[in-house]
């Protein structure tokens, strides 16, 4: 049926082939300089990284370049700092992810209510998304030292810490400061997209549930929560995505340190390349990441499958 | 419905709460900025400093080099979002408009770029620059910058242009306009507010960006703010009046483009709900 409604249009199509290759090809030519500067900029650098991560490449290291084989993934594999990013790594990104959430969902509801003033105090504590993440992490820094910055000394008061010392350079506690600065900057992002979603609920819902006397709670886990569902998995699951690869704020408020102690793979790997300049070694890390990404999203993928076949 | 007092006040205050902690960092940010040197460790916590003064803003814009990295900053974050814009309005209408073969594909591959960790790029990009002569330089930044936000900003401009009905420029082709006079005439001055929004997203992308300029800048010449201010705090690590001033100024034209783009948020971050 289709093949016939195919010769038959062609059939009638009298435009000369010319005018025919230029309506056809006008799409590839909207979306060329797009794709070419995604190809050369991004795909070729991924194939040539991917590469890289087989051969040995210092950049300090004028005889350095041959091809190793697997050689940098044995060492990676006795590398104890990758074992202790690795599991920072799911620690980060874990209680960033769990903290954001929350709070943003918790934000999310306050701002659905409508009150006087609401547009300027949306935009009041949105702010924190708008600030680049190199002057939060800095900025945050700032506030736990102890010479310029109040914390210290709040801990100190409420009997929390034996003297205003620096939590970034104590190792049992300096993964909370880059996650503090974390969840601070991250939760507009979900408050946001959580808020979007709630303003499409629609109002009757609720009104009628009232009106059969559902209490607040009910009308939460009954209505809102159902409703959110999908945006909270969607946001959720890419957000983990972006935040374990997420390096800057370490980079700027630790380093990694003290001892790898906020060591995560992203900034591990950074480290690897730019200041030990070992590109090899940076690139055999990175692929190894990219399978967990990967596998972490397949498994995702698996698991809603699962789901979707059940209900 | 009646309302209650008490839930009233509990949401005001926690409302107020979400303000504080929201706010306070960048306060502190400009209290010390404003801070006296004599008098930073003597009145540390207090809220708010027995005198203030502008001598942190007129040395760091007189005497230090940041007036050349915040100018360097500026033409890498408003160049990148010029060439963004333009490439993503034409790959997202061509999203938008017409359904053709490679189109599925296209979109794969824009999300690819969104799922895999961009430090990755940085050794190879590195290699690949350097004999280019594109490493130390602005122009090498700008050519990293725009692919890297291309994809999200595709997706977002799409957006714009799905929510603009098709029947406008299928009347004005029937007119007899070809379909580019058509998109540039009738349906790129609708997208405005959707081309604003992307220049806005785009801009504070590039602005923060730090990984990237880290490795491709070396010196202070080409030197962007973000690698400016990191090179600072570790060469001069007790001047913190100074580098508060200069942050605050880091500050400066993202909050402009927050308050530009701020309407946008909602659909921006929806569209793009792979990136932050």
């Amino acid at each position: 049926m289709s093949m016939t409604a195919d010769v038959y249009d062609r059939r009638q199509d009298r435009r000369p082939w010319l005018k025919r290759l230029a309506d056809a090809s006008e799409p590839y030519l909207y979306s060329a300089p797009a794709l070419i500067l995604i190809i050369v900029v991004m795909l070729v650098p991924l194939v040539v990284g991917i590469s890289y991560a087989f051969r040995d490449i210092q950049l300090l290291n004028p005889f350095s370049g041959g091809f190793i084989g697997l050689e940098h993934f044995e060492t990676l594999s006795k590398d104890r700092a990758f074992y202790t990013a690795l599991k920072n790594t799911l620690w980060w990104t874990g209680a960033s992810v769990f903290l954001q959430f929350t709070f943003g969902l918790i934000l999310a509801l306050l701002l659905d209510k409508p009150f006087m003033g609401r547009g300027l105090i949306q935009a009041l504590v949105f702010l924190p998304w708008a600030v680049p993440s190199f002057l939060a992490g800095l900025n945050w820094a700032w506030l736990f030292n102890p010479v310029i910055g109040p914390i210290p000394h709040w801990l100190f008061d409420l009997g929390l810490m034996s003297q205003p010392g620096n939590i970034l350079s104590d190792p049992q506690y300096a993964m909370w400061g880059p996650i503090i600065a974390n969840v601070w900057w991250g939760i507009p992002f979900f408050a946001i997209t959580l808020l979007a979603a709630l303003q499409s609920i629609p109002r009757d819902l609720y009104e009628a549930a009232s009106i059969d006397g559902a209490s607040w709670f009910q009308r939460f886990w009954s209505i809102t929560l159902p409703f959110l569902a999908p945006t909270i998995a969607i946001t959720v699951l890419l957000r983990t995505v972006w935040i374990s690869n997420f390096a800057d704020l370490i980079v700027v408020m630790t380093g990694g340190g003290p001892a790898d102690r906020t060591q995560i793979v992203a900034s591990y790997i950074f480290t690897q390349a730019f200041k030990a300049l070992d590109f090899g070694y940076a690139s055999a890390i990175a692929l190894v990441l990219l399978v967990l990404l990967l596998a972490y999203s397949m498994l995702i993928i698996l698991l809603r499958q699962t789901l979707l076949n059940k209900g | 419905m009646k309302t209650s007092l008490l839930p009233t006040i509990a949401h005001r205050l926690a409302i107020l709460a979400y303000v504080v902690f929201a706010l306070f960092p960048l306060y502190w940010l400009l209290k010390v900025s404003l801070t006296p040197n004599d008098l930073l460790y003597s009145e540390g916590v207090r809220m708010w400093p027995s005198r203030t003064t502008w001598e942190h803003y007129s040395f760091v814009l007189q005497h230090s080099a940041f007036p050349t990295f915040f100018k360097n900053s500026l033409i890498v974050s408003g160049s990148t979002a010029i060439i963004v814009t333009i490439c993503a309005s034409l790959s997202g209408y061509a999203l938008s408009r017409f359904s053709f073969r490679a189109k599925y594909w296209i979109v794969g591959l824009m999300l690819l770029t969104q799922m895999f960790p961009l430090v990755m790029l940085v050794a190879p990009i590195f290699k690949i620059l350097t004999p280019l002569g594109l490493t130390n330089s602005l122009t090498g930044l700008i050519v990293v910058y725009t692919a890297f936000n291309v994809p999200f900003a595709t997706f977002l401009m799409q957006s714009f242009f799905d929510g603009i009905p098709k029947d406008l420029e299928e009347a004005a082709m029937i007119d007899g306009a070809t379909k580019f006079t058509a998109f540039r005439e009738i349906i790129l001055p609708l997208t405005l507010p959707g081309i604003a929004a992307t220049l806005g997203f785009v801009f504070t992308a590039a602005w923060s960006e730090l990984l990237f300029a880290l490795m491709l800048i070396n010196g202070n010449n080409a030197a962007t703010f973000p690698v400016g201010l990191l090179t600072f705090v570790s060469k001069f690590s007790v001047d913190f009046g100074q580098m508060m001033a200069a942050g605050v100024l880091a500050l400066i034209p993202a909050a402009l483009f927050f308050l530009l783009i701020q309407r946008y948020l909602v659909q921006g971050l929806t569209a793009g709900a792979v990136k932050g």
